[in-house]
């Protein structure tokens, strides 16, 4: 029902359109250069106004329909036979009128509960041409009411022009509203965590072993929920990770953008950038399968023990992948340095490699500054390869070369599995996910404020 | 662009103009031809110019007279598809030699872009800039020093003595320019190249800078491509005059803009194209 109103109010406002394009055709006369405002903006016009409020409404019935009817339908219900239930069992009774309304019938069901179900879909029924016509009424109301105020000097697009200003900032809302309701939801339910563990814990506390006991007699860890040792294992990785990505990736950039020569960076580039389509399970695999029992025989070698799930490993590979990020926006940003800074420092006398690290890379830092904050973030944020490639024992430890774990580890470990949403390891995960949230949040602000800070200096 | 001139069928003789005898030859250019892919640039180019003199180019957009500028300094060795054949030297040395280390060539042979293009590095770091990467300097002291009398010939000192710190891409743009012709001199070259230096200034910061350059005739010799012939009789000795990658005459500065040989030169100088 839904879905044909919406092609019935687009065809109306498509309707209105040439309408209002054609009135200020006739209103011109013939003399288009009279009008204040285009045909087209006359046309939009109407089709803004016809289309947008009664979308607007017709959304607003729907979320309004389904409480209504349901107030209205535990109204018609007899008293005397909804005398003494429960609130649970009302919902359940609720319920049982509702499937049987659609059709889905288990059983023998009570007299009372058909008679409200035939009750349900009539109203749904009634409800949904209320919808319909009103919709369709206002819309036509509305076509008619704003053709007929098209006029010669009417400013036309003006008025288009904000409802597009209006449009623009409805899309930026949304996104804000949605981010919003992300950092609500994990915040509800990160204080829930709290209330079993306390904050301190969870911030300073060096242990980390969720594992909790969900029946009796079972044995499991004690359920320390100190997330210390999941940060250091995230920024371990992280760290390796860009240790990797930052130094090959820029020599990669300047390469590209100040020494290969036209045809060898038509076909490296692209190649590059295959590193980026490569999907992340695939580089968990080469992880685990080629990269960790290289490092450990390699490690045995030289007398050192490396542990088959390493951060060294995980964190080299997700190096690899981070490549491109950073190598694509640097040379993005080192080639779009203006051609006169260059041949200033040509022209000095200084040599290539002076003029790419005294010029271009400061000019450029702004953009291989966002490269490196982009692929930060993927860092910080990969899980795949670091659950296929370092495991999921958290230790409290700064050698790379032993196991370690991350926080999205954790929140993938802790939420898979049939546990219950209220004890304290699932809630964990949410709290993981808020304080992940913030601190990434805190450094894309420190990132932004030392990029600004540069690009002041350096425009 | 009145296209009346025929393209002439052969190139002028610029060298019938003789410098005087008692003048020393800076940059001599013999034969010099310049391609860019299939398209010719330069038709055998012939000039001389003389030591602490200003020389000015002039001519119609794309005539070459930037594209014989840049020869001077191996400018166009940074596009791929450029080639340039002929003979450049500089006090006898030729600089398209196979020895020849471009990077101290360019220290000699100093240029000013037509836009001002600071460093993005503060007006002291770009000053000292030049200095550093030849090692003019041994210590902080010297260093010091040579910015301070670059800016002082540059005629800016005085306006940034307070904040040599600060960035010079926050200078106006004809400080930018004069910044940029401070550090051009503070790696001590003997020729600086100067392509339309003032064509993004205004009549202010112009003077200020045609000014400066008949100062830097003293200790620099100076080449500077125009598109103001007003500026070119001003500031220069002699003029050279490029067409259609021809260079159609060379003169006494007065010689040309009163009594011009070419009848090409006359059209040009009395705006009849161009």
């Amino acid at each position: 029902m839904f879905g044909s109103l919406l092609i019935l109010l687009l065809i109306l406002s498509v309707a209105g359109f040439y309408l209002g394009r054609r009135k200020a055709f006739v209103v011109a006369g013939g003399k288009r250069s009279q009008l204040h405002s285009r045909p087209l903006y006359h046309g939009l016009y109407v089709a803004a106004l016809v289309g947008i409020p009664t979308l607007l409404l017709s959304l607003i019935w729907i979320f309004l329909q389904r409480p209504v009817i349901d107030a209205l339908l535990l109204q018609s219900l007899d008293p005397k036979a909804i005398a003494g239930l429960s609130v649970s069992e009302l919902s359940l009774l609720k319920s049982q009128i509702k499937s049987v309304a659609q059709g889905a019938i288990f059983g023998d069901p009570k007299p009372i509960v058909v008679e409200a179900a035939e009750r349900l879909t009539h109203w749904r029924v009634i409800a949904n041409w209320a919808m319909v016509a009103t919709c369709i009424a206002i819309g036509l109301f509305v076509l008619i009411a704003t053709r007929s105020k098209i006029a010669r000097l009417f400013r036309a697009r003006e008025r288009v022009e904000h409802v597009l200003d209006l449009l623009m900032i409805a899309a930026s809302v949304l996104a804000i509203l949605t981010t919003f309701g992300i950092v609500v939801s994990l915040t509800i339910e990160s204080l829930r965590f709290f209330d079993r563990v306390p904050f301190l814990e969870f911030v300073f506390g060096l242990n980390w072993e969720p594992q909790i006991p969900i029946r009796e007699g079972q044995v499991t860890g004690g359920g320390a929920f100190g997330a210390i040792p999941v940060y250091v294992g995230t920024f371990l990785i992280a760290l390796i990770a860009m240790l990797v990505a930052i130094p090959i990736g820029l020599m990669a950039a300047i390469y590209l953008s100040e020494y290969a020569s036209k045809k060898m960076r038509a076909i490296v580039k692209p190649l590059l950038e295959i590193l980026a389509g490569i999907p992340t399970v695939v580089y968990g695999f080469f992880a685990v399968l080629i990269v960790a029992p290289a490092m450990r025989s390699f490690g045995a070698m030289l007398g050192v023990e490396i542990a088959p799930n390493s951060a060294l490993a995980a964190g080299a590979v997700m190096g690899i992948m981070l490549i491109p990020f950073i190598s694509s926006f640097s040379d993005d940003a080192i080639s779009a340095v203006p051609r006169s800074l260059r041949e200033g420092a040509y022209g000095l006398g200084a040599t290539k490699s002076e003029t790419i690290i005294d010029v271009l890379l400061p000019a450029a830092l702004p953009g291989i500054a966002s490269g490196i904050l982009l692929a930060v973030s993927r860092a910080i944020g990969e899980t795949m390869i670091v659950v296929m490639a370092a495991g999921i024992i958290a230790t409290l430890t700064f050698n790379p070369l032993s196991p370690v774990t991350t926080v999205t580890v954790q929140i993938v470990t802790l939420l898979i599995g049939d546990s219950e949403f209220d004890n304290p390891k699932t809630l964990a995960a949410f709290a993981l996910g808020l304080t992940l949230f913030l601190l990434t949040l805190a450094l894309n602000v420190l990132a932004l404020r030392i990029v600004r800070k540069y690009r002041e200096q350096y425009d | 662009m009145n296209m009346n001139v025929e393209t002439p069928k052969e190139p002028v003789d610029a060298m019938t103009f003789q410098l005087p005898e008692e003048l020393q030859v800076k940059v001599k250019t013999r034969d010099v031809n310049v391609h860019y892919g299939e398209k010719q640039a330069l038709f055998d180019i012939n000039l001389d110019v003389p030591a602490n003199h200003v020389v000015s180019l002039i001519g119609p957009s794309g005539c070459g007279k930037s594209t014989y500028l840049r020869c001077l300094n191996r400018m166009n060795d940074i596009i791929d598809i450029a080639r340039v054949s002929g003979k450049i030297e500089l006090d006898g040395l030729d600089i398209y030699d196979k020895n020849i280390d471009v990077v101290e060539l360019r220290a000699r042979v100093g240029m000013v872009f037509q836009k001002p293009n600071p460093f993005p590095k503060s007006i002291f770091d770009n000053v000292a800039y030049g200095p550093r990467i030849h090692g003019l300097a041994d210590n902080k002291t010297e260093l010091e020093e040579i910015v301070v009398t670059s800016l002082q010939k540059a005629g800016l000192f005085d306006e940034v003595k307070d904040r040599l710190k600060d960035s010079g891409t926050g200078l106006s743009g004809g400080q930018q320019q004069r910044l940029c012709i401070a550090r051009a001199i503070a790696t001590r070259p003997e020729v600086i190249l100067m392509d339309e230096p003032a064509s993004a200034l205004d009549p202010i910061a112009t003077a200020v800078i045609e000014e400066l350059i008949d100062e830097l005739r003293q200790n620099f010799t100076i080449i500077i491509v125009t598109h103001s012939m007003q500026q070119a009789a001003r500031i220069s000795q002699y003029t050279a005059f490029f067409h259609l990658g021809y260079l159609v005459e060379v003169g006494d500065t007065e010689q040309i803009f009163t009594n011009p040989v070419d009848r090409r030169t006359q059209d040009y100088i009395t705006g009849r194209f161009g």
